[in-house]
């Protein structure tokens, strides 16, 4: 091979060209996403990690109830009870879709369609 | 080896005070277990099929129909589309011979004939909407009442093709543009979506009474059509009342007091 040491050279500076945004976050997370929290409420329906990972199991499960088996009430671990709404229960709290559901979505890039019919706090037309 | 007296004593007390405590123990969980149980079963209403009964003599005037069906569409976010071949309506009104084309007779009272009759989903109890639907987003509650699952419909429109009350509407135009104002308590639909009247499920399983029925002001009865004692029982018995399209056999639970 003629040049060799010019071509290994090229080769190492561009893969460390093209790799260098890794070696520069490595080990950092920057783009963690930052829902806003309610002010004056500290506990959601279920823990904080539990609505974290399985909030969307838990509208499901909402929905079937709600709907199909004629239920009204949701009970917690802790036997508080809940009226399972989209609206009238999670949204009383989290009073923005914007700043809550939509900073994690973005950033996951997942886009329910919930609020194609249901009403988001800050769309309320009066 | 022998036991002491006192030792004796020491067990057995142990013994009383484990069984109590046991006791107490179980007691409370067999509770939280029976709350589990009332938490599951909520939605069970064994017995209870929902019906209307609408008295047609008391509305009047233009007025009486406007209250109800603006305090419907209000509460539901139903929109108000001016096209009339596409509009959206879950509670409307409409003349005699189009709301009971086949009770018509020649010779019926005229002043039944210009009366102008409520009309809404009728929640048959053989519900012929609920047979086509391919997706099962329309379905008959335990109570009675003909739903829908707006999540579930695809808007493939056979149910509107097989209701023979004009019940359903598809949503041709995004309805969120055609609301003066929301009800945030509610959600709107969706483009391409049929819907309908739900007699106020969410408000029945709460205790309350439909919305058409409160702001109707005694023109309107509701309650459970296998109690003997319900209002509408009580109406339906004392009052001569029809049906719209009885011999289709879907056994509607509107019923106009005439």
């Amino acid at each position: 091979m003629y040049n060799t040491g010019k071509v290994i050279v090229g080769i190492i500076v561009f893969i460390i060209f093209f790799t260098i945004p890794f070696w520069l976050n490595l080990g950092k997370v920057k783009a963690l996403p930052k829902p806003e929290l309610p002010k004056d409420e500290t506990k959601c329906v279920e823990d904080t990690d539990y609505m974290r990972a399985y909030h969307m199991q838990l509208l499901h499960e909402w929905r079937t109830r709600k709907i199909r088996k004629m239920q009204v009430y949701y009970m917690n671990h802790e036997g508080k009870l809940y009226i399972m709404s989209l609206q009238r229960t999670c949204m009383k709290c989290h009073t923005s879709k914007e700043k809550f559901c939509d900073r994690c979505h973005q950033v996951v890039v997942t886009h329910p369609d919930c609020w194609r019919c249901h009403i988001a706090p800050e769309e309320v037309k009066k | 080896m022998s036991i002491k007296r006192r030792d004796f004593l020491k067990i057995v007390g142990y013994g009383i005070a484990g069984s109590i405590i046991s006791l107490g123990g179980g007691f409370i969980v067999g509770r939280g277990s029976e709350i589990l149980a009332m938490i599951d079963k909520q939605g069970e209403k064994k017995g209870v099929k929902w019906a209307m009964a609408i008295d047609t003599r008391a509305f009047k005037s233009e007025e009486d129909f406007e209250a109800v069906i603006k305090a419907c569409h209000q509460a539901h976010n139903v929109p108000n589309i001016p096209d009339k071949n596409r509009e959206v309506k879950w509670i409307w009104v409409d003349t005699f011979e189009r709301a009971f084309p086949t009770a018509e007779t020649e010779f019926i009272s005229e002043e039944v004939k210009r009366r102008k009759f409520l009309l809404l989903c009728n929640h048959c109890d053989n519900p012929p909407c609920v047979r086509v639907c391919p997706v099962q987003a329309t379905f008959k509650r335990e109570d009675g009442i003909v739903m829908q699952d707006m999540h579930r419909c695809i808007g493939c429109k056979f149910c509107m093709a097989a209701c023979p009350y004009g019940s359903r509407n598809y949503n041709f135009y995004p309805p969120r543009e055609y609301l003066a104002s929301m009800n945030p308590e509610f959600p709107t639909r969706t483009l391409g979506v049929v819907e309908k009247c739900i007699f106020c499920y969410h408000r029945l399983d709460e205790g309350k009474m439909p919305y058409c029925v409160e702001a109707s002001q005694g023109k309107m009865f509701f309650g459970n059509l296998n109690d003997p004692e319900s209002e509408v029982r009580k109406v339906i018995s004392e009052n001569i009342v029809i049906v719209r399209k009885p011999e289709l056999s879907t056994k509607p639970k509107v019923f106009y007091i005439i």
